[in-house]
C-alpha cells in the first residue's frame, strides 16, 4: 500500500541508544559528577473546545526552566496539517519535535495519495509513536481539526492513551481551566462565545499555575481556513527596559598597550582534496 | 524561595489508568456488558466520559481496565488481528477467537503490559459468552467483573447472579452493580455504558449520572 513507504519505518523496538551514554556521565568520576540539564518544561496551560463551525484552540506562552521563565513568548499551538493544529503541554523539546515529525509526515502523505490529512489519521500516528517509546517522549498532546468528517477534538497522552472529548484543558494549569470549561460550555456555540471560554479558561490557568502566564494565543479553524491570533490578549505586564544596557567602545579608557610577537614555526603542511560535487 | 516551587502535578508523572469498573454477564440469547466511565493520572481524573467498551468486531465487544494506553492498544490489535482472520476464514469470528488473541498479547508481553480486558459476544456456535483475561489467563465464565470498582460488589453479584435471565433483567442486573461499584470506589464514577449483544446485533446505551438507580444514601 502506498501509506507503507511514505511514512516513516519504524525501526523494531526502542531506540534508547543515549540512555547508558547518559547514565555514564551522570555516574562519571567522584569529582566530575556531571548532572543532566533538567528539560525545559513548558509547564502550561492549553485549552480547546469544539464549537458550531469548527475548533478553537487556545494555549499560553510561557516556557519554564524550573523556576526561571525561559521563554516568554513560547509558541505552543504547532501547526500539522492546513486543517490541523496541536497544542503541546510537557517537555518542550519533545512537543516541538514530536509535532514536527507528524506534520512531515502528514504532508509526504498528502502529496502521495492527493488527499487532505485526517484528524483521526495524526492522532493514529502520534499514539503509535508515543506507545512504542513507554511514556519516555514527556508530550501531552491536544490535537484539534476540522476535516472532511467533521470538526474532532483529540487528546493524546504520553504513554499513548487516546480521548475524543468535546472541550478540554491540559497542562499544569489543567484543574483552573477545566473549572471554566466544565461551567460555561454548551453543545454548538458560536464564535465569539467559543473564543471567549477559552481566552477565560487559559486565563484562569495563568492566574492561578505558576507555570503559565504572559501571552494567550488563540486558534481559530474552520471547513474555510484557519485564523491564528498571535497574541489574542497580551500581558499587562510587559516591562519596558528603562535604559539600554550595551557599552559603547570607548566607555573604558585604555590606560597601556603591549605587543607581544608570538615566534611560531611552520612544522608539517597537508593538504586534503574535498570531494566538491561531480567532475 | 525553596526549591520546591510548585509540586509536580500527578497527571505529568503518573500514568494514565483506568481505575475503573467493568462488568459482563451473559443471559439467555447474549451478553450484556457495561462499564464506568472514568480515567484518572494519579488524583486527578482525566477524562469523565470515556466509553470503556471497545469494539472488536460487529457482535463482539471488550472492556478496558488498567493502564489506558495499554489497553486501548491492545484492543486496536485484536481488532485489526480479527478483521484479518474473518476475512480469512469468509465468516463471522467466534468469541473464544477473540479472547484467545487478547490472552496471546496479554500473555506474551505480561512483564510490559498491564491491562485486564474482559472478552464477550455472541456467536453462532456457543451464544453469548464471556472470557475474562487476566494477566494470561483464559476462562469463560458465566459473568466476570474487573477493575479496582469490581472488588467493591464480588459478594453482590454472587449473591444476585441467575442463570437464564431475561435481557432485561441482565441489562438491570448490570447497571445496578455499576452504580452499587461506582458509589464505593473513588476511582470509578460518572456515566454507565452498557452494551447489549445478541444474534441481531449490538445495541449501545448510556446511562447519565442521575438515572443511574439510587441505593441506601444516607
Amino acid at each position: 500500500m502506498a501509506l507503507s513507504c511514505v511514512l516513516d519505518p519504524a525501526l523494531p523496538g526502542f531506540n534508547f541508544e543515549n540512555s547508558t551514554r547518559n547514565i555514564v556521565l551522570e555516574n562519571g568520576s567522584e569529582e566530575g559528577k556531571i548532572k543532566a540539564p533538567k528539560p525545559m518544561k513548558t509547564g502550561t496551560t492549553i485549552a480547546g473546545v469544539v464549537y458550531k463551525d469548527g475548533v478553537v484552540l487556545g494555549a499560553d506562552t510561557r516556557a519554564t526552566s524550573d523556576e526561571v521563565v525561559a521563554d516568554k513568548k513560547c509558541a505552543k499551538i504547532h501547526y500539522i496539517a492546513p486543517n490541523i493544529y496541536c497544542c503541546g503541554a510537557g517537555t518542550a523539546a519533545d512537543t516541538e519535535k514530536t509535532t514536527d515529525m507528524l506534520s512531515s509526515n502528514l504532508t509526504i502523505f498528502s502529496m502521495n495519495s492527493g488527499r487532505n490529512p485526517r484528524v483521526i489519521m495524526a492522532v493514529n500516528i502520534l499514539q503509535d509513536m508515543l506507545f512504542r517509546y513507554r511514556g519516555m517522549i514527556g508530550a501531552h498532546l491536544i490535537l484539534g481539526g476540522v476535516d472532511c468528517t467533521g470538526c474532532h477534538l483529540y487528546t493524546v497522552g504520553p504513554y499513548g492513551s487516546m480521548d475524543k472529548v468535546p472541550y478540554l484543558a491540559m497542562g499544569s494549569g489543567n484543574l483552573a481551566a477545566m473549572g471554566i470549561l466544565e461551567d460555561r460550555f454548551k453543545a454548538n456555540m458560536d464564535l465569539e462565545e467559543a473564543k471567549a471560554l477559552v481566552s477565560d479558561a487559559v486565563h484562569a490557568g495563568i492566574m492561578s499555575d505558576l507555570g503559565s502566564g504572559n501571552n494567550i494565543d488563540l486558534c481559530v479553524i474552520t471547513k474555510e481556513g484557519v485564523d491564528y491570533i498571535r497574541p489574542h490578549k497580551e500581558s499587562p505586564y510587559n516591562y519596558k527596559r528603562e535604559a539600554k544596557y550595551k557599552y559603547k567602545p570607548g566607555t573604558t579608557p585604555v590606560l597601556t598597550k603591549t605587543v607581544t610577537q608570538l615566534e611560531l614555526e611552520l612544522v608539517h603542511e597537508t593538504v586534503q582534496m574535498m570531494e566538491t560535487g561531480s567532475s | 524561595m525553596s526549591g520546591e516551587m510548585f509540586p509536580e502535578p500527578g497527571w505529568l508523572s503518573e500514568e494514565v489508568k483506568t481505575g475503573t469498573t467493568i462488568i459482563a454477564v451473559t443471559f439467555d440469547g447474549g451478553v450484556v456488558l457495561g462499564s464506568d466511565s472514568r480515567v484518572s493520572a494519579g488524583e486527578t481524573v482525566v477524562n469523565r466520559v470515556m466509553n470503556k467498551l471497545s469494539l472488536l468486531h460487529d457482535k463482539i465487544y471488550c472492556a478496558l481496565s488498567g493502564s489506558a494506553a495499554d489497553a486501548q492498544t491492545i484492543a486496536e490489535i485484536v481488532n485489526y488481528q480479527l478483521d484479518v482472520h474473518s476475512i480469512e476464514v469468509e465468516d463471522d469470528p467466534l468469541v473464544c477467537s477473540a479472547a484467545t488473541l487478547v490472552k496471546n498479547i496479554s500473555y506474551k508481553y505480561k512483564e510490559e503490559l498491564s491491562a485486564h480486558l474482559i472478552v464477550a459476544g455472541w456467536d453462532r456456535k456457543e451464544g453469548g459468552q464471556v472470557y475474562a483475561t487476566l494477566n494470561g489467563l483464559l476462562t469463560r465464565q458465566p459473568f466476570a467483573i474487573g477493575g479496582s470498582g469490581s472488588f467493591y460488589i464480588h459478594g453482590f453479584v454472587d449473591a444476585e447472579y441467575r442463570k437464564k435471565m431475561t435481557k432485561r433483567e441482565c441489562q438491570e442486573f448490570v447497571v445496578n452493580a455499576l452504580s452499587l461499584a461506582m458509589g464505593r470506589d473513588g476511582s470509578s464514577g460518572g456515566v454507565a455504558y452498557v452494551v447489549t449483544i445478541d444474534q441481531d446485533g449490538a445495541e449501545e446505551k448510556c446511562v447519565l449520572g442521575n438515572e443511574l438507580p439510587k441505593f441506601f444514601d444516607q
